[in-house]
């Protein structure tokens, strides 16, 4: 499945910097559809080169950062468990508390 | 000279009172004004209406006396803005706290535009490092009060509204008598248990918050608490780790990105003040420099479970003054850089002592632990550049250059070639030290307090940052 994976407010770091990452995830064996946790397991294994602590904690996200799929925070589309689709834009955003 | 000096002072601290007097009437017949207007207006809607001619500005039934007229004639040309849209917004009360890179425009186009009543909030004075970034402060006010200085700029522009100074710390102490005599809050703070503190003291005071945050090239801005917008619990219930949290002084901001996030919250606050337009509530913006690209995403709404905002939220003003935000994030709400402490004396020594080693002429090798970036702004001479981050692959590197270093002095009755490691301010070159000392180097040595204290006690003339 051909998706849009962007990284932003420093998480970018922790992928050597690269702020977006167009991706092909297979689904796993067995399963007909790719859900948010399936995706956030095989961006820790394949895009998250340092410190994935930064980036999770248990199976899902680490506190203050945002995940949007399609500009729509994904607590109004069923966190862990939205569906995705092909050609979604998924952006992990770290927030920021400078100024 | 010493009196007439006194003079001037004491007629300018007059001028001051009586020019504040002179806005809070010009305040209140606008406000009386603005009542008989709208009487007469509703009486005439069947008839042509026809205001008498006069240059008291009684008669025009908008309460904007001629000089307001001329001022902000440019908004009151807008039609969505117009008479109606000012009047609000000189009926107004603003809060802008923190005068910082986002304060600063906010503030300027605040006063600039006619918002009736301008609080500014800071505890910090104005630093010549905050000037590429915090365009409100001119160098003539480094080592003042920001508030002080903002507050005169604010004034220089616009002397016809009013400008309340509050030069402290916002804390839960003060808070809810601060923010209560405004209407509408900007968060233009740089720490975490601000942002939680003042979501909070909106919630329990019901005021809209406008929130923005502004770190290396990226910008973000929405609007908390206001029709049905969330607040910034239910967006963050849980603080982000302290390693998540950059600051401007470590991370670095270029100076027009929060300028553009801090005209945004001026726009924003704005519009809430007079009524028009659809406010970024319930919606995030986001802002990324580098690619010029910004995006607007929703977000969620309430959350009826929020602890302060939710259905069944007893958040009180009592328990607000009882909150430890500092506890809550584990971060200081007026942070002071960190001083860790990892390692025994005997294996540090100061920036006085290594210069003394170094006029010894000592076999040494000197490690700077910085990133790159840091070790191209400035570094001491002959120092050897590995980033704390790829310090263990790079091991070979150190046991190379202090062979090298014994080499070159030669047989000596001393132990071989001595390793000092240095960074910006001592606490990675303690964790490079306890690393070192792991992988074997045991001779490894901190340089305490870094280069910070190299330019405090050794060389004045070595630039920090």
């Amino acid at each position: 499945m051909q998706l849009t994976l962007e990284f932003g407010g420093g998480l970018e770091l922790l992928c050597q910097s690269v702020k977006i990452h167009k991706v092909n995830v297979d689904l796993q064996a067995g399963k007909e559809k790719l859900t948010m946790r399936d995706l956030l397991s095989w961006v820790r294994t394949n895009l998250i080169k340092e410190r994935p602590e930064m980036f999770m904690k248990g199976e899902s996200v680490r506190p203050g950062v945002l995940v949007l799929i399609n500009d729509c925070d994904w607590e109004l589309s069923g966190q862990l468990d939205t569906t995705l689709v092909e050609k979604d834009v998924i952006v992990f955003i770290s927030t920021l508390h400078g100024g | 000279m010493e009196s007439n000096g006194g003079d001037a002072f004491r007629i300018l601290e007059e001028i001051e009172t009586l020019k504040a007097a002179k806005s809070d009437i010009e305040h209140r017949i606008a406000n009386l004004q603005v009542q008989i207007g709208g009487v007469a207006v509703e009486e005439m809607t069947d008839s042509i209406l026809c205001p008498p001619i006069s240059t008291n500005d009684a008669g025009f039934g908008h309460g904007l006396s001629p000089e307001m007229v001329y001022r902000y004639s440019r908004q009151l040309l807008l039609p969505s803005f117009g008479v109606k849209g000012q009047s609000n917004l000189l009926k107004s009360s603003i809060l802008v706290v923190g005068a910082g890179g986002l304060g600063s425009p906010a503030l300027l186009y605040l006063a600039a535009c006619g918002v009736g009543r301008l609080g500014i909030v800071d505890h910090d004075d104005v630093e010549l490092n905050n000037m590429h970034r915090q365009i409100i402060h001119t160098e003539a006010y480094i080592g003042q009060s920001k508030v002080k200085s903002a507050a005169a700029a604010c004034r220089a522009i616009n002397s016809t509204i009013d400008i309340v100074e509050h030069r402290e710390a916002l804390r839960t102490s003060n808070a809810l008598e601060i923010v209560r005599k405004y209407d509408i809050v900007i968060d233009a703070t740089d720490n975490l248990p601000s942002r939680y503190m003042i979501s909070d003291c909106c919630v329990v005071l019901g005021k809209p918050l406008v929130s923005g945050a502004a770190l290396g090239l990226e910008g973000q801005l929405t609007v908390y608490n206001h029709i049905g917008s969330p607040c910034y619990r239910c967006l963050f219930p849980t603080p982000p780790p302290t390693s998540a949290c950059q600051r401007c002084s470590d991370s670095g901001v270029l100076g027009v990105v929060p300028g553009v996030i801090g005209c945004l919250q001026a726009l924003e606050a704005i519009k809430i003040a007079s009524a028009i337009g659809e406010p970024l509530s319930g919606r995030m913006l986001l802002f990324d420099a580098l690619s010029a690209r910004i995006r607007i995403v929703k977000i969620r709404g309430r959350s009826l479970h929020c602890e302060v905002c939710g259905e069944n939220a007893a958040f009180t003003e009592q328990m607000f003054q009882d909150f430890d935000y500092e506890k809550f994030t584990q971060s200081p709400l007026t942070p002071l850089p960190l001083k860790l402490k990892l390692l025994p004396e005997n294996v540090r020594i100061s920036a006085k002592e290594y210069k003394e080693r170094v006029v010894k002429g000592e076999a040494h090798v000197l490690v700077d632990v910085r990133p790159e970036h840091h070790f191209k702004i400035v570094s001491l001479p002959k120092s050897l550049n590995i980033p704390l981050s790829s310090l263990e692959g790079k091991l070979p590197e150190i046991s190379s250059a202090l062979k090298e270093e014994e080499k070159c002095n030669g047989p000596t009755s001393s132990p071989g070639a001595s390793l000092y490691v240095i960074c910006r301010r001592g606490n990675d070159s303690q964790r490079a030290v306890q690393l070192l000392h792991k992988m074997g180097f045991t001779s490894a040595q901190d340089i305490i307090g870094g280069l910070e204290s190299w330019a405090r006690d050794v060389d004045p003339n070595f630039p920090i940052y």
